[in-house]
C-alpha cells in the first residue's frame, strides 16, 4: 500500500480533531489538572524558595557579588547619569541638569543635523507635547532608559552583527539565541531578570537589551552580507587587508541598512521600556500600568498618547536620518551651502538654551504641564463612561454571543480534555508536519508543560491565543488579498500598518479597556490589533508576489475575480499565509499574556500575580516557563507546517 | 617573447572534499557525470596555457563554462583546488597572505563585469582606491588618478558619484582604477557584457587603444565571439571547465578543433580574419602565373578587390617564396561562408 504514506495531511488533521472531540466528550473533566489560583504545587514552592535563596545570597555568592552586582551597578549608574541630565534632579540639585528648553533645543538640532528641518520641527513639537500632555518628567525618564538601552544594544549588536555577517560560523552559533529571544514573549523574562538584577532601571535596561539587541545584530549581519560581492572582490583584487576591506568597502555600503537597524532597535527599546514598568522601570510605562490596573481609562489614554508621540518622533527622525545617509552617500543629496553655517549658529543657540534651562526656572521646569493632557484625559474618561453606559449592554451582548458560540466551547474543549488526549493530538500534528524529530521535541516540551503544574491555565491561554490568531489570520487574508491586488488600497493601508507596528504593545490595551472593561476580550482584541499588521503585510506581499503569468493564465482561462483569488492567488501565496499564521500566533501569544494586566485569565494573570504577591512568585515564574514552552511549541509546529513540502513524494509512487 | 603568465594543470572543484577528485579516476568523468556521482562541480578542469608579455589573451566560452572561476583562480579571489599559476615568474598559489596583497597592489589588477565601483566614493576616489590602501599620500594619489582618468577619457567627471554615470562611463572608471597602480597584467572578467552593443564597441576600441598606449599583458574573458576575435592575439575556447582549443583568431576560424568551436565561429564573417595563407591552393599546370602577387598575411577581405579584378589566379607569396595561388572561386567561397 504505497499510498498510505501519502494520505493527505488534511485527512490526518481532521481525523485527529474528531478523535479529540470524541475523547474529550467521554472523559470531560478527567485528568485535566485543574488548579486553583492560590494553590501552589511543590514545583512552585520549590521555585519560590529558589528565588528566595537568590535574594538571600546576593552579597555572599561570588558570582552574584562580582558579576551580577557589578553589572547592575554599572548600568544603574549609567541610567542615573542620563536621568540626572534630563529628567531627575541630582541629590544636591532641585532640577535636572538640562531643563525642558535645553532638551527641546538639543533634539531640534540633532534631528536637523542627522535628518532634515521638517522632522526636526516635528520632533520639537512632539517633545513640547510631552510636557503639554502632562508627562515631561516621565517622558524624559523613558527617553533616558531608551537612550541607555539603545547605546548598549548597539555597542553589542553592531560588532556582533558585523562578525555574523562576515563569518557564517558566528552566525550559526548566534541564530538559536536570537530566535529564542524573538519568539519568547517579552512578558516572561521580566521576572527572571528582576530576580537577579532587582527591580528598577538596571533590570529594565537588561530586559530591553534582550529584546533590542537581536534586531540590531540581525540587520547589521544582513547589511554586511548584502554588500555586492563584486565590490568586495574588487577591493580584494586591489590588495586590501581584511580590516581595510571592512572599513572602506563593506561598512560604508552597509551603513544605510545599519541605520535602518538602529531605527528598529530604538522602536524595540521603546516598546520594551514601557512594558518594563512592571519591574519598576521609571517613566511613561508606569503611568500606563498603574492606570490600567486602576481601570482609569482617561489617564492611561493620556499617557498612551505620550508614548505614541514619542514612538512617532523617534521613528520619523531615524527613518529620515536613514534616508539622508542613503542620499548623501551616493551623491544624490546636493549639500546645501548654508547648511553648515546654519548648524553652527544653531549649535550656539543650543548652548544658550541649555544654559538658560540650567539657570532659570521657567526654562528648567515645564510651564503649563498637562495643559492639553488633562482635558484630553477628562474627555476620554467621559467618552469611555458614556460608552460603558450606553453601549455597555450592546458590547456585553456581543461579547456574550462570541463567548457562547466560539470562545467558551473552544476553551472548554481544551481545558476539560484529558491532558494526554490533547498531547496526543499535538504529537500527531508535530509528526505530520515535522516528522519524528519534531514529535520528539514536542513530547519534551509537553512534558515540561505538564511539569509546571499549570496545564489548565495553559489551555486557557491557548484558547485565547487560537481565537485571536484565527481572527488575525482572517483579517490578514481578507485585507492582505485586497492589498495584494490593488495598489491603491496598499498605498493607503500600508502606512497605517507600519504605524501600528511601531507602537509599543502596551498602548493597544488602552482603547479596548475603554470598550470592554477588564475582560478577556480586551486582551484578545488588543492582541489582534497588535498582531494583524505583520500578518496582513506578509499576505499582501505574498499575493502581490504571485507571478503575473500565472494570473494572466487564469484570466485568459476565463476565471472570475473570485475564482482568481480563491483558486489562484491564495493557493499560490499559501506559503505567505502559513508564515502569517506563524507570526500571528507568536505576536498574539505575546499580547494575550500581557492582557493578564487587565483581567484576562490564564498564564498572563499568574505572571502579573507573581509580580504583585511575593508568595505567588514561584508560580508566576512557572507560568513564565509555561508561556515560553507554549511559544516554542506553537512556533516549531507552525514553522514546520509552513515549509514547502517535498516534491519527491509525488514522483515516488510511480 | 617572454612568458608573462603560466598556468599549469589548474583545477577548481566545488563541493564536498574537492581535493579527492583531482588525480583520481573520477577526474576523467565529464562534468555532469562527476556531479551525479560525487556531488562536486568541476568549474575549472585541468587547464594549462601560457600568456606572453604584452599579449592580449582572450578566454571565451558559454555562460557556466568556468571562465570567471578560471580568472578568479589566477588572481586567487578563489582558491584553486590544484595546479599552479605563475605571474611574472612568481608562484601565485604559494604566496602567503601579505605577499599576495603585495602582488595584488603592484603586479596585476582586475576589471569586473558589474564594475564593482564603491557607490559612496566619487570617481576620483574610486580610481585612487588601490593607491589609497597602499598608503599613498592623498595629493600624490589624486595626481596619479587624474592621469589615468584622462587616459580613459573621463576628465570632468572626477567629482561625480558612480550612480550619476552611465554604464559605459562607470566601466571607464573601473578601467581607470585597474590602470592606476600601473600593473604588469590586467584581468578583465566580461567587462562589457552589461553594456549596450554600441557602447560595447566603443569600449573595445578603448581597450585596443589603451593596449597600444600602455602595452600591458591582458587576460580578457568574454562570451562574445566578435569581441574575442576583435581583441585577442590568441583565444582560448572553454567548455565545461576545460580548454577545447587555443589559437589565433585565424587558426580558430580556419581549423576549429571540433563542432563546438566551429559553431562559435559559424556566423563570423571569415573574410575579415582569414589570410590568403589559409585559402591558397597549390598551383596547377593550368594556372597562368602572370597575375599580381600578394603577401600570405593579407586578410581575404582586403585582397578581394585585387583578386576579383585579376584576369587569372593571384600568386600568394610568403617571404618571397610562392606558397600557392588564389582565384575568384576561393574568395567567393570564403565570403559566402562555405569554406571549411
Ligand atoms: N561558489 C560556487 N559554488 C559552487 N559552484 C560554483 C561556484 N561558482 C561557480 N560555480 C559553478 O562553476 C561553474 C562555472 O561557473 P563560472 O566560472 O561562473 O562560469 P562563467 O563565468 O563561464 O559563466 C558553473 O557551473 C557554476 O555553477
Ligand atoms: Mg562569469
Amino acid at each position: 500500500m504505497p499510498r498510505l504514506r501519502n494520505l493527505g495531511r488534511g485527512w490526518i488533521l481532521t481525523a485527529s480533531i474528531v478523535v479529540f472531540v470524541v475523547f474529550r466528550t467521554v472523559w470531560s473533566g478527567h485528568w485535566n489538572f485543574p488548579l486553583d489560583r492560590a494553590t501552589l504545587t511543590p514545583f512552585h514552592t520549590w521555585l519560590g524558595s529558589l528565588m528566595d535563596s537568590v535574594d538571600a545570597n546576593r552579597t555572599s555568592n561570588p558570582l552574584m557579588a562580582n558579576i551580577v552586582e557589578v553589572l547592575r551597578t554599572a548600568i544603574s549608574n549609567f541610567v542615573t547619569m542620563l536621568q540626572q541630565l534630563i529628567s531627575e534632579p541630582a541629590p544636591n540639585a532641585s532640577y535636572p541638569f538640562i531643563g525642558w528648553l535645553g532638551v527641546i533645543a538639543i533634539v531640534g538640532w540633532v534631528v536637523y543635523a542627522t535628518a532634515n528641518w521638517r522632522v526636526a520641527l516635528l520632533a520639537m513639537v512632539g517633545f513640547y507635547a510631552f510636557g503639554a500632555l502632562g508627562f515631561w518628567t516621565e517622558s524624559m525618564d523613558t527617553l533616558a532608559l531608551v537612550i541607555a538601552s539603545v547605546v548598549i544594544a548597539l555597542l553589542i549588536g553592531i560588532p556582533l552583527g558585523v562578525l555574523a555577517g562576515l563569518f557564517p560560523r558566528v552566525e550559526q552559533v548566534l541564530t538559536p539565541f536570537l530566535d529564542f529571544a524573538q519568539v519568547m514573549p517579552t512578558f516572561v523574562y521580566l521576572m527572571p531578570v528582576a530576580l537577579f538584577f532587582l527591580i528598577g532601571p538596571a533590570s529594565a535596561t537588561i530586559v530591553t537589551l534582550i529584546y533590542a539587541v537581536p534586531p540590531a545584530l540581525r540587520i547589521t549581519a544582513v547589511a554586511i552580507r548584502e554588500v555586492p560581492i563584486v565590490t568586495v572582490e574588487a577591493g580584494t583584487s586591489l590588495g586590501t587587508t581584511r580590516w581595510q576591506l571592512l572599513r572602506k568597502v563593506q561598512l560604508p555600503q552597509a551603513k544605510r541598512t545599519i541605520v535602518v537597524g538602529v531605527n528598529q532597535t530604538i522602536m524595540a527599546a521603546l516598546s520594551m521600556v514601557t512594558i518594563a514598568a512592571l519591574i519598576d522601570a521609571p517613566g511613561l510605562g508606569q503611568v500606563v500600568v498603574s492606570s490600567l490596573q486602576k481601570l482609569d481609562v482617561g489617564t492611561s489614554f493620556q499617557a498612551g498618547l505620550a508614548i505614541v508621540v514619542m514612538a512617532i518622533v523617534l521613528d520619523r527622525a531615524t527613518t529620515a536620518a536613514a534616508e539622508r545617509v542613503e542620499r548623501e552617500s551616493t551623491g544624490h543629496e546636493s549639500r546645501r551651502q548654508w547648511r553648515r553655517p546654519l548648524l553652527a549658529v544653531g549649535f550656539v543657540g543650543v548652548l544658550i538654551a541649555v544654559y538658560l534651562s540650567h539657570t532659570y526656572l521657567v526654562a528648567a521646569q515645564f510651564q503649563g504641564e498637562g495643559s492639553i493632557g488633562v482635558p484630553i484625559a477628562n474627555a476620554t474618561q467621559t467618552a469611555a463612561d458614556w460608552v460603558q453606559l450606553h453601549w455597555g449592554a450592546a458590547t456585553s451582548a456581543y461579547t456574550d454571543w462570541v463567548s457562547t458560540w466560539f470562545l467558551n466551547p473552544l476553551q472548554n474543549a481544551l481545558v476539560n480534555a484529558p491532558w494526554f488526549v490533547t498531547a496526543a493530538v499535538v504529537l500527531v500534528w508535530a509528526c505530520t508536519f515535522g516528522g519524528r524529530r519534531l514529535a520528539l521535541v514536542a513530547a519534551g516540551l509537553i512534558a515540561v508543560l505538564v511539569g509546571t503544574g499549570l496545564w489548565s491555565d495553559s489551555m486557557v491561554t491557548l484558547a485565547a491565543t487560537f481565537f485571536a490568531a484565527a481572527i488575525t489570520v482572517i483579517i490578514g487574508v481578507l485585507l492582505g488579498a485586497w492589498m495584494g491586488r490593488s495598489t491603491i488600497v496598499d498605498r493607503i493601508v500600508r502606512p497605517v500598518l507600519d504605524a501600528g507596528q511601531v507602537l509599543p504593545a502596551f498602548v493597544y490595551l488602552v482603547p479596548f479597556l475603554g470598550l470592554f472593561g477588564a475582560t478577556r476580550f480586551t486582551a484578545i482584541l488588543a492582541a489582534v490589533v497588535y498582531a494583524a499588521p505583520a500578518s496582513v503585510k506578509l499576505i499582501a506581499d505574498g499575493v502581490r508576489g504571485v507571478p503575473e503569468t500565472i494570473r494572466e493564465a487564469a484570466v485568459s482561462a476565463g476565471a472570475s475575480t473570485w475564482q482568481q483569488i480563491v483558486k489562484v492567488e491564495l493557493p499560490t501565496a499559501r506559503h505567505a499565509i502559513a508564515l502569517a499564521t506563524n507570526q500571528g500566533l507568536i505576536y498574539v501569544l505575546a499580547m494575550v499574556v500581557v492582557g493578564g494586566l487587565v483581567g484576562a485569565g490564564g498564564l498572563g494573570y499568574l505572571v502579573v500575580a507573581g509580580f504583585a504577591q511575593s508568595s505567588l512568585r514561584g508560580k508566576g515564574m512557572a507560568a513564565g516557563l509555561a508561556i515560553v514552552v507554549l511559544g516554542i511549541l506553537i512556533d516549531r509546529i507552525t514553522q514546520a507546517a509552513s515549509r514547502p513540502r517535498e516534491r519527491a513524494e509525488i514522483g515516488a509512487t510511480h | 617573447m617572454t612568458t608573462s603568465i603560466s598556468v599549469r594543470d589548474l583545477w577548481k572543484v566545488y563541493g564536498p572534499n574537492p581535493e579527492r577528485i583531482v588525480g583520481s579516476p573520477d577526474a576523467l568523468l565529464s562534468r555532469s557525470e562527476l556531479r551525479r556521482k560525487t556531488g562536486c562541480t568541476a568549474a575549472v578542469r585541468d587547464v594549462s596555457f601560457d600568456v606572453a608579455e604584452g599579449e592580449v589573451f582572450v578566454v571565451m566560452g558559454l555562460s557556466g563554462s568556468g571562465k570567471s572561476t578560471l580568472v578568479r583562480c589566477m588572481t586567487r579571489l578563489v582558491e584553486p583546488t590544484a595546479g599552479s599559476v605563475s605571474i611574472q615568474g612568481e608562484d601565485i598559489l604559494h604566496a602567503d597572505a601579505s605577499r599576495l596583497r603585495e602582488i595584488r597592489r603592484s603586479k596585476f589588477s582586475m576589471v569586473f563585469q558589474h564594475f564593482g565601483l564603491l557607490p559612496h566614493r566619487r570617481v576620483v576616489d574610486n580610481v585612487a582606491f588601490g593607491l589609497e590602501i597602499n598608503g599613498m599620500r592623498r595629493d600624490q594619489r589624486h595626481a596619479r588618478a587624474q592621469e589615468v582618468i584622462e587616459l580613459v577619457g573621463l576628465q570632468g567627471y572626477e567629482q561625480a558619484y558612480p550612480a550619476q554615470l552611465s554604464g559605459g562611463m562607470q566601466q571607464r572608471v573601473g578601467l581607470a582604477r585597474a590602470l592606476a597602480s600601473d600593473p604588469a597584467v590586467m584581468f578583465f572578467d566580461e567587462p562589457f557584457s552589461a553594456l549596450d552593443p554600441l557602447i560595447r564597441r566603443d569600449m573595445q576600441t578603448e581597450v585596443i587603444r589603451l593596449h597600444n598606449e600602455v602595452g600591458k599583458t591582458m587576460v580578457f574573458i568574454t562570451h562574445d565571439i566578435h569581441e574575442a576575435l576583435r581583441l585577442g592575439d590568441r583565444i582560448a575556447i572553454m567548455r565545461d571547465g576545460g580548454i577545447v582549443q587555443v589559437g589565433t583568431p585565424e587558426e580558430l576560424i580556419a581549423q576549429p578543433a571540433d563542432d563546438y568551436v566551429a559553431n562559435f565561429v559559424l556566423d563570423f564573417p571569415k573574410s575579415h580574419v582569414l589570410t590568403l595563407r589559409w585559402i591558397a591552393r597549390p598551383a596547377t599546370s593550368d594556372d597562368e602565373l602572370r597575375g599580381p602577387e600578394l603577401p600570405a598575411t593579407m586578410v581575404v577581405r582586403d585582397a578581394a578587390r585585387t583578386i576579383l579584378d585579376a584576369a587569372g589566379p593571384v600568386r600568394v607569396v610568403d617571404g618571397g617564396q610562392l606558397i600557392g595561388v588564389v582565384s575568384t572561386e576561393e574568395v567567393l567561397a570564403v565570403i559566402a561562408g562555405v569554406h571549411a
